[in-house]
């Protein structure tokens, strides 16, 4: 077989996967929806700084102000364009759920593949640190860890985390937003990862490649993680949601984001005070938050669908 | 053959907790030959084959292959002192890791052993060929092939870095007749070849007298009989491997001595709690045809031999006068 046969047996193999793909979104109207919804967010987010209206200018005379052909979402208790806000707000979402997820995951898979792969004693002893951190409500645990890192890290810091705390102030609380999330979001993942490589390594194909001599990292890079990718991803369908909500409640409780950065959390914050007289400050972030996160699960049941091994069988031998 | 064994396990035992899956096996494996290692599922053939490539750890025991001690050595010269040992896996399916293509799963021995790409490109070609698959096939995945395709392709893994030992693992129990034949050849001809050794775990007695050249029969952890291939069809000396040769629908040549079903009674005890004693005694029909003696419940019969057919029963000398005496046969004029 030639170099040219196999580019194009690999471009039919993408084409063809492709229009699978396509075909799987065409038969789920909910999931097309979905997509395309994500994706405006995700465009809206991106256009932000090209918005008619800047986030942060202020304007007294016009403070509450209703939906109007000016500010089509209003504005708010200082004056403040509500579309303009709801748009950085999603930069911001989108921003701490994907980096967050990134961290999580990562952890997630570390800790779960040296749990599996190790056995015995140090499995024991990292699962049961994961049991305990399950044990805990991961808002609750959100929010002491949030608050820490506010403690540490708002203020004058000196020494070794002076830096830390420089990076905190420029992102506006973002950092730590990220961290917490991050730093508790892994536990979920590295029970999924740790069953699939618990389930995977007395594969005959891993003894195979043990007995031809490979070193264990050998193994855990060409076999183990290979094959863990769809649980990976379908443990990344979970952890996405779950940190856009966990942003917007410690924004919401003031240990997320710090004012002026505007993220739908601290939105809902400041429009919750004012409910009664300005609804329109509270439902706008709400609904972008709701709408999102079933967005985003409609996205995750497709793919878990999708990657379901007993699903995708059954259709590949169809075809 | 009375060269240096390649393989040798002494007293080699596995244990899960309880379960005692490999209990006391010594063996040796000489150069060039097919020993063939059968018994009924669950007897811990799989346990033991896996053990003797130290796949799985021995409780207790050694085992040394090609003149190198095996137990006991660090994971990194382990590596080094097993390469020239290999396997071929039961299950096809599960064999093969299903997002690696052709050429890179029968290339990887090689990858590891630092190959070059060209030549490792090279090579699994010619690996390919060997077991009768084209090399045109590298590209593909595994899933495109049938289970015999997929049994040749693991065989050309076990290949491919030039082994002088290889354990087969039930490598036809997944596979059609038709196909496990074709597996067969396939595996006498790469022997011939390549001066091969083979361990060949099954529990296909057909298949065994085809390609063995001698037999280990195991029980409940234990190798109860083991001999030269025609030897132990034709004259088995340990009441359990009659039982087992009697259960084979239709054997051409067994005409020597079994010629009724000997029906086994009761499923073989849990390897958790080997029987005191003799460790078939349970289920042996021969205990009960000599009123059961006292010894087989009072001392673990050793393996011994003439010559070299070994067989672990007290009355081991009794099996072939008792099979022949035809008061005790009762079914036999409607078995032949």
């Amino acid at each position: 077989m030639t170099a040219l046969d196999v580019a194009t047996s690999d471009r039919i193999g993408v084409v063809h996967g492709l229009k699978r793909l396509w075909a799987f979104v065409r038969r789920n109207p909910a999931l097309a929806v979905s997509l395309a919804f994500l994706l405006a967010v995700f465009l809206f987010a991106l256009l932000s700084p090209f918005l008619p209206h800047d986030a942060y200018r202020q304007n007294v005379l016009a403070r509450n102000a209703g939906p109007s052909l000016k500010n089509w979402l209003g504005t708010d208790e200082l004056g403040r364009d509500v579309l303009a806000r709801l748009a950085v707000g999603a930069r911001v979402s989108l921003t701490v759920a994907v980096a967050s997820t990134v961290i999580a995951v990562a952890i997630g898979v570390l800790v779960g593949t040296i749990a599996a792969y190790a056995g015995g004693f140090i499995d024991n002893v990292i699962m049961r640190f994961v049991d305990s951190m399950y044990a805990f409500p991961d808002t609750l645990f959100a929010i002491l860890f949030a608050a820490l890192v506010k403690g540490q890290l708002g203020g004058e810091a000196s020494g070794l985390l002076a830096p830390l705390a420089e990076a905190y102030r420029l992102s506006g609380g973002l950092l730590g937003v990220l961290l917490t999330l991050g730093l508790t979001g892994w536990v979920t993942t590295s029970r999924l990862v740790r069953a699939q490589v618990l389930s995977l390594k007395h594969a005959e194909y891993v003894l195979a490649c043990r007995l031809a001599g490979a070193s264990d990292s050998f193994i855990i890079r060409k076999h183990l993680l290979p094959n863990t990718m769809p649980v990976i991803l379908i443990a990344v369908t979970f952890v996405v949601p779950n940190a856009i909500l966990l942003e917007a409640g410690l924004s919401f409780l003031g240990v997320g984001v710090d004012p002026p950065t505007p993220s739908w959390g601290t939105m809902i914050a400041t429009g919750a005070q004012s409910l009664q007289s300005y609804p329109h400050l509270l439902v706008a972030p709400t609904l972008a938050i709701g709408l999102t996160l079933l967005a985003l699960n409609v996205v995750g049941d497709a793919l878990r669908d999708l990657l379901d091994p007993a699903v995708s069988a059954s259709r590949g031998a169809a075809t | 053959m009375t060269d240096t064994p390649l393989l040798q396990a002494r007293d080699l035992h596995v244990r899960f907790n309880a379960v005692r899956a490999v209990d006391g096996v010594s063996l040796d494996v000489q150069p060039g030959e097919t020993l063939a290692i059968v018994g009924e599922s669950g007897c811990g053939k799989t346990t033991l084959g896996r053990a003797l490539a130290m796949l799985q750890k021995p409780s207790i025991g050694s085992i040394s292959f090609a003149g190198t001690e095996l137990t006991g050595l660090s994971a990194r010269r382990l590596r080094a002192a097993r390469r020239q040992l290999q396997m071929v896996f039961q299950d096809p399916y599960a064999s093969l890791d299903p997002r690696q293509r052709v050429g890179d799963i029968v290339g990887e021995p090689l990858l590891i052993a630092g190959m070059a790409k060209a030549a490792r490109q090279k090579k699994v070609a010619e690996l390919l060929d060997m077991v009768g698959l084209g090399a045109d096939m590298a590209m593909r995945f595994p899933r495109e092939f049938s289970g015999g395709q997929r049994q040749r392709i693991g065989i050309a893994r076990a290949l491919a870095i030039e082994p002088k030992l290889i354990i087969c693992d039930e490598p036809l129990s997944a596979l059609d007749v038709s196909i496990q034949a074709q597996i067969v050849n396939l595996l006498i001809d790469l022997q011939r070849r390549f001066r091969l050794t083979y361990v060949f775990i099954s529990h296909d007695l057909a298949v065994v007298r085809q390609m063995a050249s001698r037999v280990a029969v195991m029980y409940l952890g234990r190798i109860v009989e083991l001999a030269e291939t025609e030897a132990l069809f034709q004259a088995p000396r340990h009441p359990y491997t009659v039982a087992l040769l009697s259960a084979v629908p239709t054997l051409a040549g067994t005409e020597g001595l079994v010629k009724e079903e000997i029906l086994l009674t009761g499923d073989p005890p849990s390897p958790a709690r080997v029987p005191l004693g003799c460790r078939f005694h349970t289920r042996c029909w021969l205990r009960k045809k000599l009123d059961d003696p006292s010894q087989c419940l009072a001392s673990e019969p050793k393996a011994e031999g003439q010559g070299r057919h070994f067989a672990a029963c007290h009355f081991a000398d009794k099996v072939a006068s008792v099979m022949r005496a035809p008061s005790l046969l009762r079914k036999s004029q409607g078995a032949a």
